[in-house]
């Protein structure tokens, strides 16, 4: 990579928009960025486009159609890292909530013509399909995390994210424990820290937009939530939301509905 | 002589979301025409029933990354409605001014990155900043705060997490908003110079006969609440939506459109249907501006909407300096008591009216939702836009045709990620442009 800028990618599957926006919303380091790296494909940013292979390719969204299982197998090929950014890309999104449903009613609920919806039946994270070199958590994402990613993949080092929970971060602004002090059934114990808990200092429920902690265990969580009358029914809505098609999120929620009330 | 003409654009460049552009022109006329959206399905409508209505403002802000704000405000006003909720005036106040904050932060992603390039005919916003640098930073910096007012209230700009049904988690400081008013008030002349720029950029002009729809409200710049009127005669109040508006699907297309009940119309939402219906509601120095561009809005004129967009955030930031200056310190009041009903609310989401109606049990849980996002309204116009650029682009290159009907798209900011039932489409989706 001497002399020629780093080539950075972006790609967009089943998603928002909102973790591309991340980038664009780090107003001040945008323009130094610009001059670090090669906008090589960038479609909310740029009309320019350039082919492949890319240095850093970043993917926002999921994997809902045939169609895009084959556009991400042909995008890695082009990657030398290739980085999943959000809930989305990295546990399916809020999307995924379809992978326990039935697709089938959910066409005839949204559209007077289902037959012509091209979808697949579930939506799955990249990892289900190519090898990811990183996964960047958060819905949608914490801009400076990615710009770090980035930075640390360009030199050669490995990239840091938190494994923490929000608890961490929650203590480090000094916001009172929500789950504690009013009892509201506060998935921040259990959620990976990345947002600056942003729920718990509005005085509100972190809803694990971030997706588990690394060392989350749920199961104690929501064993204390149904011992303070949350219902079953309540008790899978936290785990079945925006990361709930991932790791303990996902596994519980299986387990618990499995063993009915 | 037979001269066919076929353009294609593969993935629109510069706007929120995925689509493409097909174009098939022949002897001078348009033979088809689609303008394709093919963001994937996420069934938004059907993955909220059964969830409760109280999550509904964290599951719907995932619609869109741009506007998440809109389709939390368009959800809870439907709920409110439902439920029969006294909105308390303060509360009202309040989502003015986080509503400002999306409509500032939105307003100069559009203007700037997205829709100065095609002036310019550059590729993107980080090329401008190569010869502009001053006023893309300027850009920047007023952008930056539209995201603290979303941060403020929020706790991020990205999906925030401050909003619920009947008001906010937290209501802010009177130290915390003064702060921020004083940025605000500093912010009022780089909003003037930045229009002014874009008055100097050569934009193009292609006015049209357009119905335009807005929200009226009797002495506010419509943003949360008035009566849906249209420049033709439409005046319904939000619960009567279907009456003057329905949602059909079109062939060419496979996309659910939103058009004019009474005759299958086309109509167009957003800044430049705003900035014309509520002239008289804008505050005076948007008043001014607006003033200052009337040739501009002598008729509608899409590629006009950039200035309709510079004028809105000098509204927004007035707007937010009068919600500041106004402001008394409450303690937010317990959450409403669920109950069985409908509601409906629409608002003004930056690209125009979000109309959202939610049917709930008696526990609070989710029956049935409908959203109709402003791009669904808008495709109809849009196609027309590009249709009457026919003539046009027969006498230029390919590459010249394209970056016309992508740059005549670009005006109206289309969000295609708000497609929420906008319905996947591959024809000839892999082509490339060819010349036949």
């Amino acid at each position: 990579m001497s002399g020629a800028k780093p080539k950075l990618a972006v790609f967009k599957f089943a998603s928002c928009d909102g973790c591309q926006l991340q980038l664009l919303n780090r107003e001040e380091e945008l323009l130094p960025l610009a001059e670090r790296v090669e906008f090589a494909h960038f479609l909310e940013a740029s009309s320019r486009v350039t082919d492949g292979p890319w240095d850093v390719v970043l993917i926002e969204g999921s994997v809902t159609t045939a169609h895009d299982a084959e556009r991400i197998r042909a995008i890695r090929a082009q990657a030398r890292f290739l980085v999943t950014i959000g809930a989305c890309a990295t546990s399916g999104g809020i999307q995924a909530l379809r992978n326990v449903a039935d697709v089938e009613s959910w066409k005839r609920q949204v559209y007077p013509h289902p037959e012509w919806i091209e979808t697949l039946a579930t939506s799955t994270p990249i990892s289900d399909h190519v090898h990811v070199d990183a996964e960047i958590q958060g819905c949608p994402v914490n801009g400076e995390q990615v710009l770090r990613v980035l930075s640390r993949l360009l030199l050669g080092a490995t990239p840091d994210l938190p494994l923490a929970s929000v608890c961490i971060e929650c203590k480090r602004r000094d916001a009172t424990c929500v789950l504690v002090s009013r009892g509201i059934p506060c998935m921040g114990p259990v959620t990976r820290a990345g947002c600056g808990a942003i729920c718990p200092a509005l005085g509100r429920d972190c809803y694990g937009c971030f997706g588990p902690a690394a060392d989350a265990h749920p199961a104690s969580l929501v064993r204390h939530f149904e011992a303070s009358g949350l219902t079953r029914a309540d008790a899978l809505r936290r785990l079945r939301h925006i990361n709930g098609w991932r790791g303990e999120f996902r596994t519980l929620a299986e387990t618990l509905e499995k063993a009915g009330d | 002589m037979t001269e066919t003409r076929t353009i294609h654009v593969n993935a629109l460049a510069r706007v929120e979301g995925e689509g493409a552009l097909h174009l098939r022109v022949k002897n001078g006329a348009v033979v088809d025409l689609r303008l394709e959206i093919y963001e994937p399905p996420r069934f938004f409508e059907a993955l909220v029933r059964g969830r409760r209505a109280s999550e509904l403002p964290d599951l719907l802000s995932r619609i869109c990354g741009i506007c998440p704000v809109a389709y939390q405000m368009s959800a809870v006003h439907a709920i409110e409605a439902a439920w029969q909720v006294e909105v308390h005036p303060r509360v009202r106040a309040l989502r003015r001014l986080f509503y400002a904050g999306e409509w500032i932060e939105s307003h100069l992603l559009h203007m700037t990155f997205l829709n100065a390039p095609d002036f310019l005919h550059l590729d993107d916003g980080i090329q401008i900043a190569r010869l502009h640098r001053a006023e893309v930073e300027r850009a920047l910096r007023l952008r930056k705060l539209g995201n603290r007012i979303l941060i403020l209230l929020g706790g991020r700009s990205v999906n925030p997490v401050g909003v619920k049904i009947g008001g906010f988690h937290r209501i802010p400081t009177r130290a915390e908003l003064a702060d921020l008013g004083d940025e605000l008030r500093r912010a009022r002349g780089e909003a003037e110079a930045l229009l002014h720029w874009f008055g100097t950029l050569p934009v193009p002009s292609r006015p049209q006969d357009i119905e335009l729809v807005a929200l009226r409200h009797p002495l506010e710049y419509g943003i949360c609440e008035g009566r849906i009127v249209s420049s033709k005669g439409v005046d319904v109040a939000a619960p009567d939506w279907d009456t003057a508006f329905e949602e059909a699907q079109v062939p060419h297309s496979t996309a659910l459109h939103a058009r004019l009940r009474r005759d299958g119309g086309r109509y167009l939402v957003g800044p430049l249907a705003r900035v014309t219906l509520n002239a008289d509601r804008l505050s005076p120095r948007a008043g001014a501006a607006r003033t200052r561009l009337a040739p501009r809005f002598a008729a509608p004129d899409p590629a006009s909407s950039v200035f309709a967009r510079g004028i809105e955030v000098l509204q927004a930031v007035d707007e937010s300096i009068a919600v500041i200056e106004g402001f008394e310190p409450f303690t937010p009041w317990p959450d409403p008591a669920p109950r069985a009903g409908v509601g409906h609310g629409a608002t003004e989401a930056p690209r125009g009216i979000l109309y959202t109606s939610v049917e709930t049990d008696a526990d609070g849980l989710v029956r049935n939702i409908r959203i109709v996002p402003p791009t669904s309204q808008n495709q109809a116009q849009i196609e027309a836009d590009l249709r009457a650029l026919a003539p046009a682009i027969l006498t230029l290159s390919n590459d010249d045709a394209r970056r016309l009907c992508e740059a005549a798209i670009r005006d109206y900011d289309p969000c295609i990620s708000c497609a929420t039932h906008f319905l996947t489409l591959t024809i000839e989706r892999r082509d490339s442009c060819a010349s036949a």
